[in-house]
């Protein structure tokens, strides 16, 4: 958004000029992520993870076009194809292991920035849709992943598709008809890789579309800050260039560094061995897991081991795993305290450090092996999973006493703010 | 709006013209919103129908298969994998002791009533045959292939010494039924026959 005191484009040189009349788009970057757009003074370090997370998705799609000219994807030979551009490629290992790599770390970057959201009550008003269009994110990156990660057709690529398109088999009367239609065909196959190949070409620039919609209704109400306390005048705020765009580069440079060591010193730390198995429908791999980044949503899909109100336990399972994200889509209307950050909310923080560790449970889970007490406790740990977001948080949201919030920005940055005082009076 | 855009339209009551209200009420105009509209949506249906029945499994995806397995070499214990419909087949010559497990249970009928998917060895089996336990070697949970038929499986059949699947944890009995985890399904039975003593045909 322009607070009235932003500073308002004014090209100098005669192209500019003229370039302005016709097409304003270096207005638009000015005003959008140049030093027209005036943002929070006091923004800590969680909230450099979106811009990273945008820089995440442009080296998928930059490491995943070039890898689509090596790649064959047929299932005959697209495991072969794989190796060929580890073995024969100019640099095909290196644009590999960055992509596989890349997907990953975009993960961890994506979840730091969702529970920065959780922490400082990003999702509330007036910034729900910024929060919604970045659940839809979070799923179409889902999907983006299981997918690209089907297209090697190793083991682990092939029990992926399986095992992920069963899901669908759990509802009742068409599920086995949607499974059939989403693989074409009864278990994973040609068609299959065919159509994933398609699809994950495709959905990372319907992502972009959404992270364009995301940072536009990001820019109504312009970013919110570690204090929650909106902001009150000029001495707020800061122009985006130089300020976050320096302090956004250097940690685009330090995500470089552990983006470089993942590549170039532990590639295949995170992937598993299995994949280098070409895909045998005959065989399931002892212990298959998917990536560290679903193991939570695994567990919960996992501990349904029995009927439940006579919902079979798989449908229940699907639903519950699919439920542990549609729910964030609720936050801002669960969570009624007016105050937005943690930061002022004693109650409320603990119970958001209780989820953190809840979710990092569910995750060892998720990477354990179907056995007790692993079923107990991804059990216990889903039904607090839960709780926190249909008891806990409704109720906590309506009986804390939060602490008092600093009158402006400034007074918390400097510990007093003559000016907004005065602005307040006047 | 017509007027805003600054085009010339004759009133409606005007009496004559595209604006002429005729009998019922219904203006000329109107009819020919709908009609376009409906055409245009019409239109739009029929074209998602084949962007979305084009990916339903295809003709040689769903042309008829069917497989024959010669039983001769499989001993009494032993079970082999075979391939049916690009499926794993599990095909498996029961012991008298694991026959025995399996009626145990039906003839048992406190013991039969909390099976998850109830049927009978006999209603899985062929009469005169029911040694030879033909199913799916598909997992009714997710679509794994559970443990117990490959070589050297014997030992990871399982609490119920029929199979086990290593993904969630579903754990079938010696009729192939499942008995505990997350499965909802026995695997499932294929259409097959026996064309002689030693030889079945699936599908
Ligand atoms: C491709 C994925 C994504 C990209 C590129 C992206 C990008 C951004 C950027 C650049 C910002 C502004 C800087 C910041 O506050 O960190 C932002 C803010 C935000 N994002 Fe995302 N985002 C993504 C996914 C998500 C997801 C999955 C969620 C939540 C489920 C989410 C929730 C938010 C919220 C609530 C804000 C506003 C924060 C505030 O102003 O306090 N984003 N996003
Ligand atoms: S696929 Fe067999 S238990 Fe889940």
């Amino acid at each position: 958004m322009s607070f009235p005191w932003a500073k308002q484009y004014t090209p100098s040189h005669p192209a500019m000029v003229w370039l302005d009349e016709k097409l304003p788009l270096p207005r638009l970057i000015y005003g959008a992520v140049g030093a027209g757009y005036e943002v929070p003074r006091n923004l800590n370090y969680m909230y450099n993870f979106g811009f990273m997370a945008g820089l995440c998705l442009m080296i998928q799609i930059v490491t995943g076009i070039v890898l689509a000219m090596h790649f064959a994807p047929n299932s005959a030979i697209a495991f072969d194809s794989t190796e060929h551009i580890m073995r024969d490629v100019n640099w095909g290992w290196m644009l590999r292991y960055g992509h596989s790599n890349g997907a990953a770390l975009f993960f961890a970057v994506i979840y730091l920035h969702i529970f920065r959201g959780f922490y400082y009550g990003s999702y509330k008003a007036p910034r729900e849709m910024i929060w919604l269009l970045g659940v839809v994110i979070f799923l179409l990156m889902m999907a983006t992943a299981f997918m690209g990660y089907v297209l090697p057709w190793g083991q682990m690529s092939y029990w992926a598709a399986q095992v992920i398109t069963g899901f669908f088999t759990a509802f009742p009367l068409i599920g086995d008809g949607l499974k059939e239609w989403l693989l074409g065909g009864f278990a994973p196959d040609n068609a299959t890789l065919n159509r994933f190949f398609s699809l994950h070409f495709l959905l990372p620039f319907v992502i972009l579309g959404v992270v364009i919609l995301h940072i536009w209704s990001l820019h109504i109400p312009g970013s919110s800050n570690p204090t929650g306390v909106e902001v009150k005048t000029k001495a707020d705020t800061v122009p985006f260039h130089p300020y976050y765009t320096a302090k956004d580069g250097w940690t685009v440079g330090v995500f470089m560094v552990i983006y470089g060591l993942f590549v170039f010193y532990m590639p295949n730390s995170m992937g598993h061995p299995d994949n280098y198995i070409p895909a045998n429908p005959m065989q399931t791999p002892a212990h298959i897991v998917p990536e560290w980044y679903f193991w939570p949503f695994y567990a919960i899909l996992r501990s349904f081991t029995q009927p439940l109100l006579f919902i079979p336990g798989k449908l229940m399972g699907v639903l519950a795993m699919f439920a542990s994200i549609l729910v964030w889509f609720f936050m801002p209307w669960l969570d009624k305290s007016p105050v937005r950050s943690a930061k002022f909310r004693p109650l409320y923080r603990k119970f958001f450090w209780a989820l953190v560790i809840d979710v990092l449970v569910l995750g060892y889970c998720g990477v354990s092996p179907p056995e007790q007490p692993y079923i107990l406790l991804a059990q216990l740990a889903t039904i607090y999973y839960f709780a926190h977001f249909f008891i806990i948080v409704p109720l906590v949201s309506s009986i804390e006493r939060p602490e008092p919030l600093p009158f402006s920005i400034t007074e918390a940055v400097l510990g007093h703010d003559g000016q907004a005082a005065l602005a307040a009076k006047g | 709006m017509a007027q805003d855009a600054g085009i010339d339209t004759p009133a409606a009551d005007s009496g004559s013209g595209d604006g002429a209200l005729e009998s019922g009420g219904v203006r000329r105009r109107d009819f020919i919103n709908i009609a376009a509209v409906s055409a245009a949506g019409i239109g739009g249906l029929a074209v998602l129908y084949p962007l979305i029945s084009q990916m339903a499994p295809s003709a040689d995806v769903l042309a008829e298969a069917t497989t024959e397995i010669d039983l001769a070499a499989i001993q009494p214990g032993q079970a082999i994998k075979a391939l049916f419909h690009k499926q794993p087949l599990f095909v498996r010559n029961l012991t008298a002791e694991e026959i025995k497990k399996a009626t145990d249970v039906d003839n048992n009928p406190a013991e039969f009533a909390t099976l998850r998917d109830p049927a009978t060895l006999a209603d899985r089996t062929k009469p005169g045959k029911q040694n030879w336990l033909i199913t799916a070697g598909v997992c009714t949970h997710l679509g794994c292939v559970p443990l117990g038929a490959g070589p050297g499986e014997e030992m990871s059949r399982g609490a119920f010494g029929g199979y086990f699947c290593p993904c969630h944890g579903s754990t079938y009995d010696t009729a192939a039924r499942i008995r505990k985890g997350p499965a909802p399904r026995n695997l499932e039975v294929p259409p097959y026959e026996f064309t002689s003593d030693t030889v079945v045909k699936i599908g």
